[in-house]
């Protein structure tokens, strides 16, 4: 395997606290060494200008395959993540079937093998068929090597199930992973309740039916001293919840996503299904606790929650119309244009977020979301200047349904690498 | 026969829109535009002449994915009094329960030739996504709980005939607040015109969210009732709920419904008006909606006229901006 030296690119690592220009050689697939200069021998990538970091680890994509391939494949939605700078994704087990046993889990393992372009984790289903009704097989799950458990797309009704998951799940050190949603209390709702839905008349989810089962789960994961993870969190009582659970020793981490660290329903007059997602964009207020939260580290990562649905699910009327949106392509330019670019994120917070605490979140082995020495060499290496317009050419997932088309952004992933292999590099 | 109406003057400068999408993105002077227009087709109609040929040659499609009969029937008769010919598409007898989108419908409807649709939908924003769409003149005939401008136009036609200049005066709309287009588009016409807005119904279905919309909230009607000089009493809308907001129709009626001993508390001049079809004796008894303080038939003339003014005014925009190009 041939050896390769970044040079001269900003490495920032914030698993070590580095941000210094330098060198950085991969001999072997593996992070060997910094500031060595060139033997010769090894392929040289030119980073100056750039910055080096470890690639992008994404707790929350939905691949859609098996079941849905008409919005995603693993191929496509690997590639996706390649194009996005992501070395790891983790996908969610809401596909058709849903994967609740150890072959759903190797299909999935075989296809993304297949595809060769980053590594992808499962996630298992907490329950039996996605039904709420009774647990899935974690442990037979877990020897197949899944991640976390989560009924995603939907939360557990039936609070005792969700009480046993948690404490089934700590016999195999693994994280419950919750949607958290009331289904009554969000009423077939179809964006965000407030001024905005009283506007245009559009049926509210309001954002306590997200928050009552935020603070249920707090409190089970509290009560069972289970392993918490609260999927795409939306709203400023849920980030203050996560605070106070957080100061109280609960075992709680938390993800949010780059849409509701920067778009509020205020867009929703355009009546863009594009803006259609669950949770649902919320207010400016609960978008700058977000941020807040983000910064303060209540909110552990960034992760995407991308949903692709192809384009004839998305072309209908808006009551109708499915709920999610692509973002693994985009995450990386949203949020450096604009939090970094705004002055309110710094390069060294997103890499965190988006690399180091989601590897810590589900434990990713082989010191990836790190380049320390030693650690399997999964980088990126980012264009922060580099101006796009999102258009649907770009994209490589199978589904374009991105608010963001049309806009000019700035920044790109330039260069992937995963396990010391070059899978993406942009001319 | 078809006759003149030298009174609707020139086409106004002022008119640019060849869509009706809402009223909430009017301005005044546009608003004023389609009630003086409005107001002079009424005119003629009550004086005979109800037959004209501004439209001739323009083919109307009213295409509605939610039942309605006067509103449909309403539009139909204003194009076809002005001399366009008009063509009902219903959803129910379309290809749309074999999954056709309605873009695709209304692309079709178009490519078989017509200038303007009247549409109406059960979700917010289809009128809007089909002006994006299609070439021809878009007008809302209701989209779900959003707009329906005709209704805003002639209830506040209604309200300008019997109370003249609206500055000032207090219009309360009563009601199932939350899933009503028409209490929407009556709040920004009404606003537009220097009126005071109240809403009021049950706590269930008004939110204080109207307040930041410029409007007062309230749910107590008796509280309200020596203030107000027109009432527009909504009807209860049971097919859009999941759950029920109130225990009960009586319970609703008692609290909110609109009676003869209610009338003896109002202002002598109160103005009644309804957007029908009404349940009759629970938003209004038969003694207050046959009464003489009732506008309610009016209100249905009224709506010929102001549909009228809508497809002549859009169809001249519509026209203009061919030239244009």
């Amino acid at each position: 395997m041939q050896s390769i030296l970044i040079k001269n690119g900003r490495v920032i690592d914030p698993s070590q606290g580095m941000d210094c220009v330098t060198n950085v050689l991969i001999e072997n697939g593996r992070i060997t060494g910094f500031g060595l200069q060139p033997s010769g021998r090894e392929r040289e990538i030119d980073a100056e200008g750039k910055i080096v970091a470890p690639g992008f680890v994404d707790l929350h994509t939905h691949l859609r395959e098996p079941g849905f391939e008409e919005s995603e494949t693993i191929f496509s939605g690997t590639d996706a993540a390649l194009n996005g700078g992501y070395t790891t994704i983790c996908c969610i087990p809401n596909t058709n079937p849903p994967i609740d046993t150890p072959a759903d889990v190797e299909f999935i393992q075989d296809q993304a093998v297949r595809a060769d372009h980053c590594n992808v984790c499962v996630i298992g289903c907490i329950s039996k068929n996605r039904e709420g009704k009774e647990l899935a097989e974690m442990g037979n799950l877990a020897r197949k090597g899944v991640v976390g458990f989560s009924d995603d797309g939907s939360d557990i009704e039936n609070a005792e199930l969700l009480r046993r998951a948690f404490e089934y799940a700590q016999m195999f050190d693994l994280p419950i992973m919750c949607h958290t949603e009331d289904k009554n209390l969000a009423n077939r709702g179809v964006m965000n309740e407030g001024l905005v839905a009283t506007r245009l008349g559009m049926r509210g989810i309001p954002s306590i039916a997200e928050d009552v089962m935020t603070a249920r789960a707090i409190m089970l994961a509290e009560y069972t001293k289970g392993r918490l993870h609260l999927m795409h969190i939306s709203t400023a009582k849920g980030v203050e919840l996560i605070r106070e659970a957080k100061c109280h020793g609960v075992n709680v981490t938390a993800e949010v996503t780059p849409h509701h660290l920067t778009l509020t329903d205020e867009l929703l007059v355009s009546f863009d299904t594009n803006l259609k997602m669950a949770p649902p964009l919320r207010t400016q207020a609960d978008v700058d606790a977000c941020v807040a939260g983000l910064l303060d580290g209540t909110l552990d990562c960034i992760a995407t929650d991308h949903a692709p649905h192809s384009a004839e699910k998305k072309q209908r009327e808006i009551d109708l119309a499915p709920f999610g949106i692509v973002g693994l392509e985009t995450s990386l330019a949203v949020l450096n244009t604009e939090l970094i670019l705004k002055g309110k994120m710094s390069w060294t917070q997103l890499i965190e977020k988006m690399s180091w605490n989601p590897a810590k979140v589900v434990k990713l082995k082989e010191g990836r979301g790190t380049l320390a020495q030693g650690a399997v060499a999964d980088v990126v290496i980012i264009d922060p200047e580099l101006r796009w317009t999102v258009t649907e050419k770009e994209f490589r997932s199978g589904s374009a349904n991105s608010p963001w088309l049309g806009k000019e952004l700035v920044g790109r992933a330039v260069c992937v690498l995963v396990n010391g292999r070059i899978r993406l590099l942009r001319r | 026969m078809i006759n003149d109406l030298p009174e609707l003057g020139e086409f106004p400068e002022g008119w640019k829109r060849k869509h009706l999408l809402g009223l909430e993105d009017l301005t005044k002077e546009e608003l004023l535009i389609l009630l003086d227009k409005a107001q002079v087709f009424r005119n003629a109609f009550d004086e005979g002449r109800r037959k004209f040929s501004f439209l001739s040659g323009h083919t109307s499609v009213t295409l509605f994915f939610e039942n309605s009969t006067r509103t449909r029937t309403s539009f139909t008769l204003a194009a076809q009094r002005l001399g366009a010919s008009c063509v009902a598409f219903a959803a129910s007898t379309s290809s749309l329960s074999k999954g056709e989108s309605v873009i695709d419908t209304a692309k079709n409807l178009e490519a078989m030739g017509c200038e303007s649709m009247v549409v109406r939908h059960s979700t917010p924003g289809i009128p809007h996504l089909l002006a994006e769409s299609v070439d021809c003149s878009i007008i809302n005939a209701g989209d779900g709980a959003h707009e329906h401008p005709t209704q805003g136009l002639l209830d506040i036609l209604t309200m300008r005939q019997r109370l003249g200049n609206l500055e000032g005066k207090t219009v309360c709309v009563v009601g199932d607040i939350a899933h009503s287009r028409v209490a929407r588009s009556n709040a920004w016409g009404l606003k537009k015109l220097g009126a005071h807005v109240i809403v009021c119904g049950p706590s269930t279905l008004v939110s204080p969210y109207w307040e930041e919309m410029g409007v007062e909230y309230s749910h107590n009607l008796d509280a309200l009732l020596p203030r107000v000089d027109v009432l527009n009493m909504l009807r209860i809308q049971f097919e859009r709920q999941f759950t029920s907001p109130f225990p009960s129709i009586r319970e609703y009626s008692l609290l909110f419904g609109m009676n003869g001993e209610r009338l003896r508390r109002a202002k002598p001049e109160l103005l009644v008006i309804a957007p029908g079809p009404i349940n009759r004796g629970v938003e209004l008894t038969p003694e207050v909606a046959d009464g003489p303080q009732s506008a309610i038939l009016d209100q249905v003339s009224n709506g010929l006229a102001v549909r009228m003014a809508v497809l002549w005014l859009t169809d001249g925009a519509r026209k203009r901006l061919a030239q244009a190009k």
